[in-house]
């Protein structure tokens, strides 16, 4: 039994081991960079830190978040020791869900998620997809 | 401190640390005395002591360490064992050592003390016989009584104190003179130890000793002090900020008070970083005679500015750099003895390097008095292997061509050597010291020789960089690459901004300053500005203005690295086609951004890379006017970029950007008459005058102006003045619509926005002047 921290994006539900999670920040100032690639959202200071913050929805090729929408960044630990910042559209709650609700992602899985995607939960009435952090903060795996 | 004194100065500290480690491991030696390792150890310290002391002539000190060595060595050879009387007689040594260290010290001698009777003891070990225990109990008694009491023998001979040399293992052979030699000695140097010790005390009290003033610290315990330093520096940024807006008196009092304090420590963390320049060059004298020697060559290496002191970082940095132009100095600058009196110059060649300080930069110059560059054969090396082709290496004056040497693939070693010429080096010696923030520059005179000059950035960490900002973007440029700063109202960017074709330049004080516009270069949404901010930077040994929204502000900033989603942004080819018009030159991946940083307000801001942004917008660095974006690429012919003139009858002609060094107005009166030629004085030269109309074959001449409009033309050194009647515009063309039509003077014509312009052929323009020398002769 793992626990998750749970997001969403477009109406999907994502999970990510709590593990891999630093912080959650609201209401964060990015600074854009630009020429950058589209998945990246801007640049946060983090205490000091600077972070850089990916759109978590163009890296999944998702429609883009309305203007002014809210969003929140999810800090979260890179294989290399370091953090990186994927922005989401709302936090979730912590989840527990038993090792045998898991299941290879279905075939209606779009292919740009099924890429980042390593297994799908079965909730009582949805599913929590559960994102591959360690994929989805490699830069490139997009193009 | 001069350079003696330095290096006593270290000897001393890095001794003091050895004899500690000494102490400790005589003692364990004697409790584990088969143990090679530790005996190995001793000796090497004694070794490193007696080789110090003897290269700087400090007799007693090296007598002294020297039989303690050769009594190390026969231990560690097994040829006598150790004994508690030996350890005794060892530690002595040290204890010799360590006072003979203290004197020299405190009064840069060594002192009255000569330890002779210390000495022949050794040296009597040394010929066979075994140390007297009492001998070194009595006069010695604080530093030895531990291990006498330890040793039952010694107890037992303590009755006779006058005997010093017991041969308690009596071998047949054991010499009875140099025994008693010893005895006489031995009392004035007890009588002198005592007296010794309360003076050493005073001393202690009055000034610490070196050992104890420094201390050796851990790089990375600096990096992360400095890191710690650049947080706080912020910090304090944002809380400057804060105040200013407030009317708290105390509070601001206090912001002050940690202003002050936290820039002493940003001070004071960075002079701890600092390390002399010598630290490198100390290599250098090596490198030169294995080198010169090598060669058949003599160098004498002259340095001048050993003191000068730069960050650990940056010193790291210039290291491969200088060694590689201090090689190529004497591998292919200064010429063999035979060479060099053939051409009146002394045998020995000199070079010289100087390190200083000056506008908050290290400068660094390597002089050699050798064959110097020759442009021409750099030029027709460059053509040669295909870097450019031969009209544009005709172009460039002698200054430029011999930086040619810092083109990837260049070389011009006509023999490669296992010294250098490889053809690879300078490129990388340029890449290596521009990465740092410096830039390199390089002058030579043929037959002379040749002048290096490297400036780099004290520091890395924490720099003044000009807050900008594009868009409702902030970015910062490091002042290092700031040269001043232009501002135009709406009326005046109309007149003072000429752009044609994208390709928009400015008359800074008469010379074509090529215009970048950030947004454009960012991709960021065009905007009519009402004023136009243009900071002139310099990169790559050129200039040029980068248009913002606006300058807002300088500040220290601490560089921080992009992360690595950053490093490699795609270029402007890889980019999505913006409205298919413009097809920018093809950038490499490297990125614009030199880092980020948190500004005063807690917001990330990114910084710029002055030198990549001019690549990003096409600018080469061969050419200082070469500005701008290509424009019709697609027709296959590179698109050029000219000067628009018209001439007295209404001809419009056209000459090439790269040839015109500046744009002029001289007033007619300044024109003189040398020879058969029409002359003017131009920055302590004497520039000739071409009427543009008389090379065109007109008819026009000017009537009645009372200002001439000069375009002061460049063909390697030689400078002439074209008078025009009118300077149009700078338009970039691929010149395609094309004829060979022309009134003798040009290189046909063409159709330039929409008139029929015809091509000056500078060459042409050239021909018919006498050279500058010839000219400053005549008049």
């Amino acid at each position: 039994m793992s626990q998750y921290c749970t997001f969403t994006l477009d109406r999907h539900l994502f999970g990510v081991p709590v593990s891999s999670v630093q912080e959650v920040l609201r209401a964060q100032g990015l600074t854009r960079v630009p020429l950058a690639h589209e998945d990246i959202a801007g640049l946060l200071n983090l205490r000091g830190q600077i972070v850089t913050s990916l759109e978590l929805r163009s890296r999944l090729g998702l429609e883009p978040r309305d203007e002014g929408a809210p969003s929140v960044n999810v800090v979260v630990k890179t294989p290399d020791g370091g953090v990186v910042s994927l922005v989401v559209d709302e936090i979730g709650d912590v989840l527990e869900p038993s090792r045998d609700s898991f299941e290879t992602p279905p075939d209606t899985v779009p292919t740009t998620i099924r890429d980042l995607v390593t297994q799908v939960c079965k909730l009582d009435d949805h599913l929590m997809l559960l994102l591959d952090t360690e994929r989805a903060v490699t830069p490139g795996g997009t193009s | 401190m001069d350079g003696l004194e330095e290096i006593i100065g270290e000897f001393l500290v890095e001794s003091h640390e050895n004899l500690d480690q000494l102490d400790r491991d005589l003692i364990a030696l004697e409790r584990d005395p088969s143990s090679t390792a530790l005996l190995a150890s001793v000796f090497r310290t004694i070794h490193t002591i007696k080789g110090t002391s003897g290269f700087l002539a400090f007799s007693v000190l090296e007598s002294v360490t020297h039989v303690g060595e050769s009594l190390l060595a026969r231990l560690r050879d097994g040829e006598i064992a150790l004994t508690p009387g030996l350890t005794s007689l060892l530690l002595e040594v040290v204890d010799a050592v360590r006072s003979l260290l203290t004197s020299i010290e405190h009064s840069g001698n060594e002192g009255s003390e000569t330890y002779d009777d210390l000495v022949a003891r050794l040296s009597a070990v040394l010929d066979g016989q075994q140390p007297a225990e009492p001998a070194a109990a009595a006069p010695v008694a604080d530093a030895v009584e531990g291990i006498v009491q330890a040793t039952v023998e010694a107890v037992e001979v303590t009755d006779a104190p006058v005997t010093p040399v017991t041969p308690v293992n009596p071998e047949p052979v054991v010499p009875v003179a140099p025994v008693l030699e010893v005895v006489p000695q031995l009392e004035p140097a007890a009588a002198e130890a005592v007296v010794q010790a309360p003076v050493e005390e005073d001393h202690g009290e009055g000034r610490r000793s070196v050992a104890d003033s420094t201390i050796r610290v851990d790089v990375a315990l600096l990096d992360s002090l400095m890191n710690m330093v650049g947080e706080l520096v912020l910090t304090r940024n944002q809380m400057q900020q804060r105040v200013a807006t407030r009317e708290d008196v105390e509070l601001a009092r206090t912001t002050h008070r940690l202003n002050l304090v936290a820039g002493e420590l940003q001070e004071g963390v960075m002079k701890m970083r600092l390390q002399q320049i010598d630290t490198l060059w100390s290599k250098l004298p090596r490198v030169v005679r294995d080198l010169s020697m090598q060669l058949g060559k003599t160098v004498d290496l002259v340095l001048h500015g050993r003191e000068t002191e730069l960050d650990k970082t940056i010193l790291e940095a210039v290291r491969d750099p200088l060694t590689h132009l201090v090689r190529n100095s004497i591998d292919h600058g200064i010429e063999s003895p035979a060479d060099r009196e053939a051409a009146g110059k002394p045998a020995t060649g000199t070079l010289s390097m100087r390190a200083f300080h000056e506008g908050g930069q290290v400068n660094i110059e390597i002089v050699d008095d050798g064959a110097g560059i020759d442009p021409v054969k750099l030029r027709d090396k460059a053509v040669a292997k295909g870097l450019m082709d031969r009209e544009t290496a005709s172009r460039l004056n002698d200054k430029e061509s011999v930086n040619l040497i810092f083109t990837p693939g260049f070389s011009t070693a006509e023999g490669v050597t296992n010294v250098s010429g490889r053809g690879v080096g300078m490129d990388v010696v340029r890449t290596n010291i521009e990465r740092i923030g410096g830039a390199i520059d390089l002058t030579s005179e043929p037959g002379r020789g040749t002048t290096v000059r490297i400036r780099i950035p004290l520091t890395l960490a924490i720099i003044p960089a000009l807050v900008v900002a594009a868009a409702s973007n902030r970015f910062a440029i490091p002042q290092a690459n700031l040269l001043e700063l232009v501002r135009l109202d709406a009326t005046q960017a109309a007149t003072a901004i000429e752009t044609v074709h994208g390709s928009p330049v400015y008359r800074l004080r008469g010379r074509l300053l090529p215009l970048v516009d950030l947004r454009e270069q960012l991709d960021l949404p065009d905007v009519e500005r009402e004023t136009t901010y243009i900071v002139v930077l310099k990169a790559d040994n050129q200039q040029y203005g980068l248009v913002v929204d606006d300058i807002l502000d300088t500040e220290e900033i601490v560089v921080k690295p992009l992360g690595h989603h950053l490093r490699n942004l795609p270029g402007a080819s890889a980019a999505p086609e913006r409205s298919g018009q413009r097809a920018r030159q093809a950038v490499d991946t490297e990125t614009v951004y030199a880092g980020a940083t948190i500004m005063g307000d807690g917001a990330v801001a990114l910084i710029l890379d002055a030198t990549a942004l001019a690549r990003r917008a096409g600018m080469s660095p061969e050419s200082e006017l070469g500005a701008g974006t290509v424009t019709g690429a697609e027709t296959g012919e590179a698109a050029a970029s000219i000067l628009l003139v018209e001439l007295g009858d209404g001809r419009r002609a056209a000459i090439e950007v790269s040839a015109v060094d500046r744009l002029e107005e001289i007033e007619r009166g300044r024109v003189e008459r040398a020879g058969h030629h029409e002359v003017v004085q131009y920055r302590d030269q004497i520039l000739p005058l071409v009427r543009l109309d008389h090379v065109l074959h007109g008819d026009g001449g000017h009537p009645g102006l009372s200002t001439l409009q000069v375009v002061v033309c460049r063909q390697g050194e030689q400078r002439a003045g074209v008078v025009v009647a009118a300077i149009l515009d700078i338009v970039e063309t691929t010149l395609d619509t094309r004829t060979p039509l022309d009134s003798t003077g040009g290189a046909g014509s063409a159709v330039v926005s929409g008139h029929v312009t015809e091509l000056v052929d500078i060459s042409q323009v050239f021909a018919g002047l006498p050279s500058a020398d010839r000219l400053a002769r005549t008049a």
